[in-house]
């Protein structure tokens, strides 16, 4: 176990290398640079600040310089805003994020494996097929639709929920839903799916020649072993929240990491970009850990090597 | 008045409604077993062995339903028990033992946690005396360690040790019948051997019936008083031990016997195999569905279904060729 | 012993022995059962599935036949005509019906920049619908070889060629579609404008970048459920009788292999289609989607977000068609899931 969380993290910090790399090489690609596009800066101050954040050497000098000080701990100063380190963004604008995303998660797993436990257990009759229909509606919309129907009918025209910011309780109801359409739909899906493949297992059919009664059946034998696609599913699943904060970030204004990210990039501004890069992508690397090692604690028969 | 009989099988008729259509899996099926009793059903895949053992603890799968006759277990209509009824036999007064015991365990739990579950929920019994019951039951079928293996995964056991656990499950509530559908089947030859001599074992330890579901006849052989051979849904034969290895009634039977190898047989000889498909229980054909399959068979055969014809007392089989006997005989009379 | 007397409507002629041929009539065959026949027997049962086939026949034929007779292009500005509601005409086209002249109607209305907004959604969808085919086609071929390559060689290269895979999975793939679209943006701006790359530039460089993206990432999953496929088919029976035939390893893969993961690549290939489509929109969304003039449904949907008070239905109609789309897609791909992947089957 130990030395499969080492080995695991040892995968997941060269994914990330990779990762920065890639990223690294690939903005860098793209001619013009941070200061080029603000015409109130003259050609010579654009060089000047060039020189200053030292994008005037060769590029393997800067990606060397840029891995050793991200090493010690440094990713530097933004390009656009400046006077603040990209840590001090992050560290900003993180939370609001990750707070976001979190409790779409919560919401997605509270209403999908319910949901799909009854559809499952009410198998082909109207409360499943319901469902059904629901689901496979919920995961045919992108967020930026939902967010923008929620937006214009509830805040536009009937007035009932703040559309911009993240100030109170009631300003969480529209990006939250519209983040957690999606997963909702899917682990819906996923989770009837998997249930009732189980409860097709010669498992089950021991289970009820016991005598126990239909949801002992389904929730002491059927749930546990079903709900591992579930946490499978949490990796991809925190990830497609990522791409759908970009967007929900957008549409309510809302002041995270995701709209720091695009604007950063629209930007140039090579720090940011590359601090944001690491950052999510080992948010992302992590939850795959946590999610197999959990996989480990359900199911006795993984072994994890 | 006559003691009920602890199981009595009338006229059970039993379909699968599929999409394709009605599969016609039981097709009047009759029998009764006495307390202490031990019955082989024989006959090969489909030909509603199992269907016929899931029926009596009211456990057919879906799309399957009763559509005729009726099961009486120990003095109760089983088709007209409630589900809370069917829950409080099932595991209690009749329990089973499943054909592949690597999958019939559930893999999440702890082998004691799943022995223990039936007890607790079948007996007034405390955790601490379940777990007691259980490490005896793990001692009964011969599983040593038994305190270090409550506290296994499935997955860490064999073959073999995994269905003395089902049998151990089995048991744990002093079953009054005990169904065994090819408990051996899924196993190495030497673990079968093994598990069937458990088997018997079991069965003289314990005062119980036993219904020993397999398609070896070499297995009811040696454990069986009394044999039904099935057919596509049909007894086609039933009778003692003896009869049916002896005095086969019925050309199917007498195959199944001739397709057995004989180690001590001194003559080479060849093992004759069953020519021919199953029947399509989609669409059964009218008369004997042995049939198109049958080296002996007649117009007749093909047309109408052949009548009861009782051998002996104990021994009874379905089959034409003992009708052109009596016919042939009655015809030499007049 | 016998209690029975025969029955009297026997006669002796029953008891003859029944001849083989009738003793065949007796058997009746069933169909000889196919993959392919079979499938397509259930599919057609299937009338969720027919539905959805049939509104993707449809919306193909909107897509791709319909732009060619409708009286309006997608680019064309008709001036005073700006804005305008469905079924209603700007200044100049009453002045040509006062005139007798017939008019063709703005069955969408029209956008900010007076272009007929029917054939805008006719361009998008022809637009998303080509990045799900296509993107669903380069992940089929190069998920489905990497896949098979690796099972089937097993091994080292199996084990390098997984972890490489690994660490492709790991890679947060819309912060890379984002970077890569950015930065190829330029390069590719340079290639299109080379003789023979001409063909390239209506789609712009954003959809080859995308394109790119799931040449080099999305394939992964693809690979995956192919190797694991191999790898089941590679210890079935026949494949070793065909080994022992001789048969070489590229005739194996071709022959045997492929033809075998058919039903499950079909599947999961057609549920790629509305998973491109998808992420398309988010990146038309986020501003990096299709070269303008050319419309994609999501960035049809993003122009009309900030009119979306005085011009709902200019967000209405690309937001219900782009739901639409996926959602037929995925009933199709479920469907064809259940007639020909048993295994995946719920």
């Amino acid at each position: 176990m130990g030395k499969y969380i080492v080995k695991r993290v040892g995968m997941g910090l060269l994914s990330i290398f990779v990762v920065a790399t890639l990223t690294f090489f690939l903005m860098n690609m793209v001619p013009g640079g941070p200061f080029v596009a603000e015409k109130s800066i003259s050609k010579a101050a654009q060089e000047a600040l060039a020189s200053k954040y030292g994008l005037d050497k060769p590029i393997m000098e800067r990606y060397f310089t840029y891995i050793t000080d991200f090493l010690k701990g440094d990713m530097g100063y933004s390009l656009r805003q400046r006077g603040r380190t990209v840590s001090d963004i992050i560290f900003s604008k993180f939370p609001v994020s990750a707070g976001l995303a979190g409790i779409a998660v919560a919401v997605a797993l509270c209403v999908g494996i319910p949901l799909g436990c009854l559809s499952a257990y009410h198998r082909g009759k109207f409360g499943d097929r319901f469902i059904i229909v629901l689901a496979t509606c919920g995961i045919a919309i992108p967020s930026f639709i939902s967010s923008v129907v929620l937006l214009y009918t509830f805040g536009s025209k009937l007035n009932l929920l703040p559309t911009i910011g993240l100030n109170s309780f009631k300003a969480y109801i529209m990006p939250v839903t519209a983040l957690a359409i999606y997963p909702s739909a899917y682990i819906t899906r996923l989770m009837r799916s998997s249930l009732l493949d189980v409860m097709g297992q010669d498992y089950i059919r021991t289970a009820k020649a016991k005598g126990l009664a239909g949801f002992r059946v389904m929730f002491k034998h059927a749930l546990r072993n079903a709900i591992l696609p579930v946490v499978t599913y949490v990796g991809p699943m925190l990830a497609g929240l990522m791409t759908g904060s970009f967007i929900v970030e957008k549409i309510f204004t809302i002041p995270g990491l995701g709209r720091e990210f695009v604007s950063s990039i629209t930007n140039r501004d090579y720090t940011m970009i590359m601090g944001t890069t690491i950052i999510l992508a080992t948010l992302i690397i992590v939850a795959n850990v946590v999610v197999d090692i959990l996989y480990k604690v359900i199911d006795p028969r993984i072994n994890l090597k | 008045m006559l003691k009920e009989k602890l199981l009595d099988i009338r006229d059970e008729y039993l379909s699968f409604f599929t999409p394709a259509g009605e599969i016609k899996a039981l097709n009047g099926v009759s029998f009764s077993m006495d307390e202490g009793e031990v019955l082989g059903i024989v006959g090969e895949s489909g030909s509603g062995k199992s269907v016929t053992a899931y029926s009596i603890m009211g456990l057919t799968a879906y799309p399957g339903r009763l559509v005729g006759g009726s099961i009486r277990f120990n003095g109760h209509d089983v088709e007209k028990m409630s589900e809370k009824e069917l829950r409080k036999m099932r595991g209690n007064e009749v329990s089973i033992i499943f054909q592949d015991p690597m999958t019939s365990l559930n893999p999440v739990y702890t082998i004691g946690n799943q022995i223990e579950e039936v007890i607790l929920l079948h007996t007034d019994k405390t955790r601490d005396e379940a777990k007691k019951r259980a490490r005896e039951l793990l001692e009964l079928v011969g599983i040593n360690e038994p305190d270090r293996r409550l506290k296994q995964y499935p997955h860490e056991l064999s073959g073999g040790m995994r269905q003395r656990v089902m049998i151990s499950i089995a048991l744990a509530c002093e079953p009054k019948l005990l169904i065994a559908d090819e408990p051996t089947t899924a196993l190495d030859v030497t673990i079968q051997a093994q598990i069937l001599e458990l088997m018997k074992e079991l069965r003289s330890k314990l005062d119980m019936s036993i219904i020993m579901i397999t398609h070896d006849l070499g297995v009811v052989a040696s454990m069986c008083e009394k044999i039904a051979v099935m057919y596509a849904g049909h007894i086609v034969e039933y009778g003692t031990a003896d009869e049916i290895f002896y005095e086969p009634g019925h050309e199917y039977t007498k195959g199944l016997i001739k397709s057995i190898p004989k180690l001590n047989s001194s003559e080479p000889e060849r093992l004759v195999p069953i020519e021919g498909q199953p029947v399509d229980l989609l669409n059964p054909p009218k008369g004997c569905p042995f049939a198109p399959r049958c080296g002996s068979c007649m117009k007749i055969c093909l047309r109408e279904m052949p009548e009861k014809t009782e051998l002996s007392e104990t021994h009874y089989c379905y089959c034409w060729l003992h009708g052109k006997a009596e016919f042939e005989k009655g015809g030499g009379e007049e | 012993m016998n209690n029975r007397l025969p029955g009297l409507h026997l006669k002796a002629e029953d008891f003859i022995p029944a001849t083989a041929e009738e003793k065949e009539s007796l058997v009746i065959m069933r169909d000889s059962v196919n993959f392919w026949r079979d499938g397509l027997r259930r599919l057609k049962k299937n009338r969720v599935a027919m539905v959805s086939l049939f509104f993707i026949l449809l919306i193909m034929i909107f897509a791709y036949v319909l732009p060619s007779f409708w009286p309006y292009t997608y680019d064309q500005q008709i001036r005073t005509s700006e804005n305008l509601s469905p079924f209603t005409y700007g200044e100049a086209e009453l002045a040509r019906i006062e005139a007798g002249e017939k008019v063709f109607p703005h069955i969408c209305g029209t956008d900010k920049l007076g272009r007929d907004f029917a054939v805008r959604l006719m361009m998008g969808a022809r637009i998303s619908l080509t990045v799900g085919l296509v993107c669903a086609a380069i992940v089929l071929v190069i998920g489905a070889l990497f896949g098979a390559i690796a099972g089937f060689a097993g091994g080292w290269v199996d084990n390098i060629m997984m972890r490489f895979t690994d660490i492709i999975y790991t890679i947060p793939d819309i912060l890379l579609i984002i970077i890569m679209a950015m930065s190829l943006k330029p390069a590719l701006e340079q290639l299109v404008t080379h003789k023979g790359f001409l063909w390239l530039q209506k789609l712009g460089p954003n959809m080859i970048a995308i394109f790119l993206v799931f040449a080099l990432i999305y394939w992964v999953g693809m690979a995956r459920i192919t190797r694991s496929q191999v790898l089941i088919l590679k210890e079935s029976e026949y494949v070793t009788a065909a080994r022992a035939l001789g048969a070489g390893s590229a005739r194996i893969i071709r022959k045997h292999l492929l033809t075998n993961c058919i039903g499950t690549l079909t599947v999961t290939t057609t549920l790629q289609i509305p998973s491109a489509i998808f992420t398309e929109s988010y990146l038309s969304f986020l501003g990096i989607g299709v070269q303008v003039p050319m419309p994609s449904l999501g960035s049809l949907a993003t122009d009309a977000v900030k009119g979306m008070n005085t011009y709902p239905y200019l967000l209405l109609f690309p937001a219900i068609l782009i739901s639409v789309i996926i959602l037929v897609f995925n009933l199709f791909g479920d469907g064809l899931r259940d007639a020909f992947d048993p295994k995946l089957k719920d």
